[in-house]
């Protein structure tokens, strides 16, 4: 605890010095008053949680560098712990990382917390952390999130310190280490075995069979002491919406997620379940090729983000579980949102307007569509091609397979649907999809103005500069990007009645941030 | 005869094989790129590639595969690293044991309103048999099994969904897969039952079951002991297409009931591109197929002395 | 008056007004016609008027619907009122409007498909019962090796590699479908090709396609129509399915499959919404069978009750 107590650190005029220890101050601020832990009625231990996702398949690998959805990500939460825990409210909680600091933001030292054993009973050590982390790096690494890490350019132990060396400076460091992929796990010779289930986190895998269920027993070595209050866990992959719902009503399962909109009404006059709704930075996107026409010209992109209802598809396609977008990617969760900006509405005339101004009369697209992208992505769709018909904006909806989605259409089709499900850090936002030939650039957009301002804002100090080049970045993405953004989706899940949950639930990922199976209880 | 029969199943085996193989190399994508989804990136994917071999010409991956499946190793899931005979021993016994549960209930039923709605040809149970039937097959199936788990489940009765684990025992097997048995019945008894009472009055017409009838036997004696052990080839037939549908077709009430049968697996590995998983359980379907319908030619063949002796 | 009691009043007014219409029949027709309406039995008389009806619903469509396939006419899910008489759908759209266009689109689709699937499948089943030998043996193991495939998983293996335009469907489905047709047939007609006739039309010199068409065919045809009959509801099963695994038709198209699917959950709260297209496939499937079991129990010379 190098660092007790800071004040909140919004909105001053810090050292460069203050901002890097900013996080890891407001991290060990969190371990003193444990976050999620902030409900008045009194936590039970015990009970079986069972949780049912529309998640999961036969081919789920065990390999953290090839996670990718719900299940595997709650999973791990279950058997895992990181470097960094995001708190419920957002801030960074040590985990097992003590604390962390730079002086330059090139250099960064995290202190590994000692004492604690992996399920097999081992220690963990320093060493253990860096083949955690090189898992995901080096010629051979097949990670998804190879590329994010690149940025790093030496992993050592120093005692029982981590320090971590960075091609340039960021200032965001330590919330790329809470990244999901990264669960710290036993490494024999340098190397972590990617089909164990081994780890230090809350529950000890007793049966996993991909695809279809995962059971757990608690950790009774566990090193936290408010958490984990489940006997046992047990997460089920349930595919179908209908058979989700049918499992929560009859008691098969306690949570569940995706609820379809359409019964969010219906499952509450049951009775027997309570929908949590979190507002979060996820948002579902309808990327545009830049490179080519029609989208090369802002004044057609600028008539089809006029061209569409965004409130009435909030209430039909998210059910009212969500919040219009402004075709910004950083959503209202994020520190530097922009909430002030001039908000896009439906506006045909404008539509036609801009259409005017690129010398065409109307315009025929192809806006090619799967549930694959998000949960009601060909509605979503098919409502955006009904109200562009207004502006003299044919829009001619291709609904193509789920299989193959990412692969055959995300960025080889001009016009598709696409969701993001949010960065914590404005940066790692922008970064991703919107810098200039960034891998997941599905835009293909590129913005001198923007990349210079991402690369000033990386290393900025200055809160008020920083905020304001973010604001500037986010008024170039809504007005001159080539992404339509109509909303943001809140994480949907219904829970039985019988379970106890926090009154802040975590919004940077599903499931109050994957942790609900450590920060839930039986009521 | 039958050794002839194997032989041919055998070549088939091997056609399917190629067939899906040739399929799946046809869809977009591979392996590497649906394990990375969304966050692939050219250059981890070229490493996946090489580290799952999928960089060999598609002969000579074939040509692996079949070596290895001709010695009996069936390899393993790619996506996974787990030996495939692992992945689908459970799962091929939970497929085989619906679908038996699902024949006993539904051919006795369709066997049954078949010969009476014969016997009683044109009344207005044989037109309710039909019309019930006919409009039970023509609900999907996710649609029948989610109104069986609204009258049935949400009231308690049975439960939603299957979990079966080591531990449990026949009689809880049989209570959990009710529903998911129930819904297959619906589904197939329609089909059986309208053919075995077309077979049988397709006979009835028959001059040797008009002397039956001007001996003044009983109709019902007619039915059963004249017309239907004539009758049993194309009823037998068309019972074994049922039960190898059973087997092989049920993804749809597999995912209702999250059922973990071969059926999910087929669609997952399919959608993953995890081609040793896929042509395992591509071949068990064609056996499966190959075999029920080896298996009704047999006993059509018992069933009738004529056809015993016709080559 | 609730839904199950406003769908027997519904059935049993169907019923009452095919009676009237065959009654009418036997009164005024003569010749032939009188005789085909004279031993037509009343499920016969319903099947046609329901097929009738979707027919001219089909037809008819857009001078039928209150609105446009496609139009977004108001809030989601509305309730069954004046304006909306079956409510709205997800998004929307008239409930009522896209029923009436799904008749047109699925009965479409549903009889391109089938009778694709069976001028394939029976000319081929025939050809092959007829020739016998290598030609049979190729296209019997060709059939087999392709039936061995389950036809959901032989499909989404297609749709996925072609897409799935409407075009595309139809062919796929059709593709599988003929399988089993082209097994029917040649079973068929493998019991006729040892017919004397056939013998005494081979001795006169007559060619293969003279002697389908005019020998073999016109015996084989009640076990086809038969099965006809089931293979075309069964086009609306498969389209279901196919929605199932996310391969249905492509909106804005209104068709009964995929609404089905589109408002399935909703039956899990006792919601009758689902059950309307579900219940127009259904009628169909009664209908167009009830007028091919009457059609072969004419075939089958049988001439009691």
């Amino acid at each position: 605890m190098k660092y007790p107590k800071l004040p909140a650190m919004a909105n001053r005029g810090v050292s460069r010095r203050g901002v890097l220890q900013g996080a890891a101050a407001l991290g060990a601020a969190g371990l003193i008053l444990p976050h999620g832990v902030t409900s008045a009625r009194a936590q039970t231990r015990g009970g079986t949680f069972r949780i049912g996702l529309g998640h999961g398949s036969t081919t789920d690998s065990l390999d953290p560098g090839l996670w990718d959805n719900l299940y595997v990500q709650t999973f791990a939460a279950a058997r895992h712990n990181q470097l960094i825990e995001v708190g419920a409210d957002g801030q960074l909680v040590p985990e097992m990382a003590t604390s962390w600091e730079s002086a330059d933001g090139v250099t960064w030292v995290f202190g590994i917390r000692e004492g604690v054993t992996f399920h097999s009973g081992r220690t963990v050590t320093v060493d253990d952390v860096i083949a955690s982390i090189n898992h995901h790096r080096g010629e051979e690494a097949t990670s998804a999130i190879k590329t994010l890490l690149s940025a790093i350019s030496d992993v050592r132990a120093d005692g029982q310190n981590l320090v971590i060396t960075l091609e340039a400076a960021n200032a965001d460091l330590p919330y790329l280490m809470t990244d999901y992929h990264i669960p710290i796990m036993p490494a024999t010779d340098g190397r972590i075995d990617p089909a164990s289930t081994d780890g230090v986190g809350p529950y000890i895998v007793e049966s996993y069979e991909p695809g279809v269920q995962a059971s757990l027993t608690r950790n009774p070595n566990y090193w936290k002491e408010n958490r984990a209050w489940f006997d046992r866990v047990e997460i089920l992959s349930i595919l179908d919406p209908a058979a989700r719902l049918n499992a929560l009503i009859t008691g098969e399962v306690h949570l569940i997620d995706q609820v379809d909109p359409a019964t969010i009404g219906m499952l509450e006059g049951r009775g027997v379940a309570r929908i949590l709704s979190i507002p979060a930075n996820a948002h579902y996107v309808f990327p545009m090729d830049a490179r080519a026409a029609p989208f090369s010209d802002n004044n057609v992109r600028l008539a089809l983000k006029y061209a569409l209802d965004r409130q009435a598809m909030v209430d039909t396609i998210l059910g009212g579980h969500g919040a219009v977008s402004n075709d910004n990617p950083i959503g209202p969760a994020n520190r530097y949102f922009f909430a002030d900006m001039e908000q896009k509405g439906y506006d045909p005339d404008r539509a036609r307007f801009h259409l005017r101004e690129a010398g065409l009369e109307s315009l025929d697209v192809t806006l090619k569509a799967a549930d694959a992208a998000f949960s009601g992505a060909v509605d979503a769709a098919s409502m955006f091609s009904e109200n562009a018909r207004a502006a003299g904006i044919n829009i001619t909806v291709d609904r193509v397979p789920n299989d193959g989605y990412w692969d055959n259409v995300w960025m080889k089709e001009p016009f598709v649907a696409s969701y993001w499900g949010g960065r914590a850090v404005e940066d790692h936002m922008f970064t991703t999809a919107y810098a200039t030939g960034a891998d997941w650039n599905d835009s293909f957009w590129s913005n001198e103005r923007f990349d210079e301002l991402l690369l000033a804002a990386r290393s900025e100090v200055n809160e008020d500069l920083r905020r304001e080049m973010y604001h500037e970045m986010q008024q170039i993405v809504s007005f001159e990007g080539s992404v339509v953004i109509p909303m943001y989706n809140n994480f949907v899940m219904a829970v039985a009645n019988g379970v106890g949950t926090p009154e802040q639930i975590g919004s940077n990922w599903n499931l109050d941030g994957f942790r609900c199976v450590e920060r839930w209880w039986m009521a | 005869m039958i050794l002839t029969r194997v032989a041919l199943g055998i070549g088939l085996l091997f056609v399917v094989s190629l067939v899906i193989f040739w399929a799946t190399e046809l869809l977009p994508g591979d392996l590497a790129s649906q394990l990375l989804g969304q966050s692939a990136t050219p250059e981890t994917l070229a490493a996946l590639r090489e580290q799952l071999g999928l960089n060999d010409p598609a002969p000579v991956r074939y040509w692996n595969w079949l070596s290895g499946a001709l010695t009996g190793d069936f390899g393993v899931s790619l996506a996974t690293n787990r030996p495939i005979a692992d992945l689908i021993g459970a799962r091929l016994g939970n497929t085989v044991f619906l679908a038996l549960y699902a024949a006993a209930l539904s051919v006795p039923i369709a066997l049954t309103l078949g010969i009476l709605s014969a016997l009683w040809r044109n009344s207005i149970f044989d037109r309710a048999a039909n019309a019930g039937a006919l409009g039970a097959i023509s609900l999907p199936e996710f649609f029948v099994a989610y109104i069986l788990v609204l009258w049935l489940a949400q009231t308690g009765l049975f439960p939603s969904m299957v979990r079966i684990n080591p531990t449990t025992t026949m009689g809880e097997r049989l209570y959990m897969t009710f529903l998911p048995a129930l819904t297959l019945t619906l589904v197939v008894t329609a089909h059986m039952m309208r053919m075995t009472r077309a077979a049988i009055i397709n006979l009835m017409a028959s001059p040797y079951i008009e002397m039956a009838r001007l001996k003044g036997l009983s109709p019902l004696r007619i039915v059963l002991r004249h017309a239907l052990p004539n009758a049993l080839a194309p009823i037998i037939n068309v019972v074994a297409l049922n039960l190898a549908y059973l087997i092989t077709g049920v993804v749809v009430v597999e995912v209702v009931f999250v059922y973990p049968g071969l059926g999910q697996l087929m669609v997952d590995a399919v959608s993953n591109r995890d081609i040793a998983v896929v042509q395992a359980v591509a071949l068990i379907f064609a056996t499966a197929y190959v075999g029920l319908n080896l298996i009704a030619d047999v006993l059509s063949t018992l069933s009738n002395p004529r056809l015993m002796h016709r080559r | 008056m609730g839904f199950a009691a406003t769908v027997t009043l519904g059935l049993a007014g169907l019923f009452a007004l095919a009676w009237v219409i065959r009654a009418g029949g036997r009164a005024v027709l003569t010749g032939q016609s009188r005789s085909l309406v004279n031993d037509m039995p009343l499920t016969a008389a319903f099947g046609l008027l329901v097929i009738l009806i979707y027919a001219i619903v089909a037809i008819a469509a857009p001078v039928l619907a209150p609105f446009p396939e496609r139009e977004i006419v108001g809030s989601q899910f509305q309730a069954w009122n004046a304006e909306h008489p079956l409510g709205t759908d997800r998004i929307g759209r008239d409930m009522l409007s896209r029923l009436i266009y799904g008749a047109r689109n699925t009965v479409g689709i549903a009889f391109a498909t089938t009778a694709l699937a069976f001028v394939v499948g029976s000319i081929l089943g025939l050809w092959a019962a007829l020739t016998g030998g290598w030609l049979d043996q190729l296209l019997s193991r060709f059939v087999d090796a392709l039936m061995a495939i389950p036809a959901l998983i032989f499909s989404l293996l297609l749709l996925t590699i072609f897409g799935t335009s409407v075009l595309s469907l139809i062919l796929v489905i059709a593709a599988v479908d003929a399988t089993r047709v082209f097994r029917l047939a040649r079973s068929v007609a493998q019991g006729i090709v040892v017919m004397d006739y056939i013998e005494a039309a081979k001795l006169r010199g007559e060619g293969a396609w003279f002697l389908i068409r005019r020998e073999i065919l016109p015996n084989a045809m009640a076990p086809l129509v038969a099965e006809f009959g089931l293979r075309f509801c069964f086009v609306f099963l498969s389209i279901s399915s196919l929605s199932f695994l996310g391969l249905g038709i492509k909106p804005p198209t209104a068709d009964w499959g995929s609404m089905v699917r589109d408002n399935a959950t909703l039956i899990t709260f006792g919601d009758v919404t689902p059950l309307l297209p579900a219940g127009c496939i259904a009628l169909l499937t009664v209908a167009v069978n009830f007028v091919v079991d009457w059609q072969l129990h004419r075939a089958s010379g049988l001439k009691e009750g």
